[in-house]
């Protein structure tokens, strides 16, 4: 557990073994809610191939509680962006990510949905999802192998269970003056327009001479 | 199938005024081609698709090719007078060949089982709305690949019953294929760079910040 709960550890243990389980809102919650993602049924490329092995019985999703893949973005907690993002692409994905309501989720899978991957000087790919939409995991490889794919939907279990639900540093989610959508980018003569959101794309700044 | 310097008289018997040229390749390929004019191409087409002999009936791929105008130095003899007498002299001459789009088509025939037979078209210059004439009416399977053609290298093909652009968007104004294409400059991010991307994220880097003590060395 990342939040500590308000009560003894030892005596909580103690009480559950007399049959008394004390627990937060907070933790049901988040216990709930880590348990039940479902993610947003859509590939891109070869990395949805990994990640449908990854939903399918060897390596079995279900286990996480990640099994049910919508249809429709109305009733998906998880968009996974499986594979190269191309520019005549992007402006769907994003809009997707906006009809999706909150609590959402991005995990940004493989080379191409990181940063464009090999087909990154190409005139045709975008440079990363991140340009555009938040993302909360990325995973690196080239496809990822779908204990890759497990491994990060891992680490989004543990980012949702430590995010609170009240007081300060609660959950982006909850804080009305934080977005949830984002402006969708248009097509433009040369490029998208614009070939980033400045709100959400914050690249390091590289320092040489 | 015959030889392509047969195929090529017995068009010219069947076709009067059609221009056709054979342009080699003396590659290991060995897969000399046919260059048809525009004025004649589609009657061509219909003789290669219908002919009994032939029956190219096929047309397996159209690409596009973007030649950029090219010098060639040639070394030619001369004989000059030199101080009164006649000596032979090597001089080096430039001989410009104007750029051009081509269009090249590979063509089958399922009838015979034989193929393929390359046949070209070429533009009359690089300048933006090239023309060729559009062979879909003859081969349907053309069209696609020339709507590809068209939005990656700019050729407009007169008679093609639905040109637009297939892969990049319709409000998109450039031929990325072509070679004086240059893409958006969106490298402010570079890891890793090398070579031609080195040089388009060098414009994007921060000057290092003066290491401390290097301003007293400096005032020193």
């Amino acid at each position: 557990m990342a939040s500590a709960p308000p009560i003894d550890e030892g005596l909580r243990s103690e009480l559950q073994k007399q049959g008394i389980w004390v627990t937060s809102m907070q933790e049901l919650y988040n216990w709930g809610r880590r348990n039940s993602i479902w993610p947003l049924q859509f590939g891109l490329a070869c990395c949805a191939i990994e990640m449908i092995a990854t939903a399918a019985s060897r390596y079995d999703l279900a286990r996480f509680g990640g099994e049910v893949f919508r249809p429709s973005p109305r009733q998906a907690d998880l968009m996974i962006v499986a594979g190269t993002v191309t520019k005549k692409m992007a402006p769907q994905i994003v809009r997707l990510y906006n009809q999706m309501p909150d609590p959402k989720y991005v995990i940004s899978m493989g080379a191409c949905a990181i940063s464009g991957g090999p087909f990154k000087q190409g005139y045709n790919v975008l440079k990363g999802i991140d340009r555009y939409i938040p993302v909360d995991v990325y995973i690196p490889g080239c496809p990822p192998r779908p204990e890759a794919l497990l491994h990060a939907f891992m680490e989004l279990q543990r980012k949702i269970d430590g995010q609170k639900l009240t007081g300060t540093g609660k959950a982006a989610f909850l804080d009305k003056t934080v977005p949830s959508e984002f402006p969708v980018p248009a097509f433009g003569a040369h490029d998208l327009e614009p070939p980033a959101n400045a709100d959400v794309f914050h690249p390091p700044k590289i320092e040489r001479h | 199938m015959e030889a392509l310097d047969e195929i090529k008289v017995r068009i010219e018997a069947a076709i009067p005024g059609a221009r056709l040229e054979i342009i080699p390749n003396p590659g290991p390929a060995n897969q000399s081609s046919l260059l048809l004019d525009h004025a004649h191409a589609s009657t061509v087409a219909r003789f290669l698709r219908d002919d009994p002999a032939l029956r190219l009936d096929y047309c397996s791929n159209v690409t596009g090719v973007d030649w950029l105008e090219r010098t060639v130095k040639k070394k030619v003899k001369v004989k000059k007078v030199v101080e009164g007498e006649e000596k032979e002299l090597e001089e080096t001459r430039e001989e410009i060949f104007s750029g051009y789009l081509e269009a090249v088509y590979h063509l089958y025939s399922m009838a015979h089982k034989h193929g393929p037979l390359v046949v070209r078209l070429r533009t009359r210059d690089r300048a933006e709305g090239a023309h060729l004439p559009s062979l879909t009416p003859v081969w349907r399977s053309a069209e696609f690949q020339e709507r590809e053609i068209y939005d990656l290298y700019g050729i407009h093909f007169d008679g093609h019953p639905d040109l637009r652009r297939i892969l990049m968007w319709d409000e998109f104004t450039d031929h990325p294929m072509r070679k004086d294409y240059r893409e958006p400059d969106d490298y402010e991010y570079e890891p890793t760079p090398h070579d031609d991307v080195l040089e388009k994220a060098k414009q994007h880097y921060v000057p290092r910040p003066a290491q401390d003590g290097t301003a007293n060395i400096a005032a020193q």
